[in-house]
């Protein structure tokens, strides 16, 4: 799959792999199997991999979308890895809430704020 | 003098799986919505609702046949928005579906969409075998 028709941007801070959303809507459920499919590459390419998915710029996200965030966290938790989340705002905190998946992930009020966390290589 | 009578905005289209045909949708509902001055906590919860009841019913209620379809109507005015979603499915027990909310299901994938409806929702009802849900959206109450 050719980068200019990835759904995400990846960034590497310093060994922490920043994910982003190219769209402000993550509704869309073939968008959303492919961010899926593409995280779980980056996910099984590293060992121990740290992963920060901020949704500065999201206004909208699905059930469909909290499900891939929980495969994406299971994974990473099992490659011996960490998740963390930020930026999010509050309509789309307030689905999280709801779900009670505040409990599951680690969430932090910004990307700078989430990336002091993490451990570094 | 006799009463005006109330603006109603009504619509109904029937959807095959494909993305730009649900963003026609949701933008005919949001237009509707908006004309009324809905705020845009109600225009989030609706649109969300209306997604995954959408999305519910072309996985577990048709099955992802592509020969079956979805249909949305709508009924909008200043106080309410009432929305009818139904599939070509047979239906589903909605008091089947476990509560991903228990400690022991956070970490399963699916399953939160029509929790999500009932909480955003001010009332979410299954008619017949389970394949035609009913949601209403009070706007006095959730504001």
């Amino acid at each position: 799959m050719g980068a200019e028709n990835s759904r995400i941007r990846v960034t590497d801070i310093q060994g922490v792999l920043r994910v982003e959303f190219v769209d402000r809507d993550i509704l869309d459920e073939a968008a959303i199997r492919q961010i899926n499919t593409e995280l779980v590459r980056r996910l099984e390419a590293a060992a121990a991999p740290q992963m920060l998915i901020s949704f500065r710029g999201v206004e909208h996200l699905s059930s469909a979308a909290l499900g891939t965030l929980i495969t994406v966290n299971s994974l990473t938790k099992k490659r011996g890895g960490q998740l963390r989340l930020s930026d999010i705002k509050p309509s789309i905190m307030e689905v999280f809430t709801i779900t009670k998946l505040n409990k599951l992930f680690h969430i932090s009020e910004t990307a700078e704020k989430a990336l002091v966390g993490f451990c570094r290589k | 003098m006799t009463p005006s009578p109330k603006r109603v905005d009504e619509g109904a289209i029937r959807l095959c799986e494909d993305s730009a045909q649900i963003e026609k949708m949701q933008f005919a509902v949001a237009h509707a919505l908006a004309s009324f001055s809905y705020p845009d906590a109600a225009m989030f919860a609706i649109r969300l609702s209306i997604e995954e009841a959408v999305m519910n019913g072309f996985r577990h209620g048709n099955l992802s046949d592509p020969q079956k379809m979805v249909e949305v109507r709508w009924h909008i005015d200043a106080q309410s928005a009432v929305l009818h979603v139904i599939d070509e499915g047979d239906g589903f027990n909605p008091e089947a579906v476990p509560d991903p909310t228990l400690d022991e299901n956070l970490e399963i994938p699916s399953g939160r969409g029509l929790m999500l409806i009932r909480a955003y929702m001010s009332h979410a009802k299954y008619h017949g075998p389970g394949n035609h849900l009913e949601m209403h959206f009070l706007r006095e109450a959730k504001s």
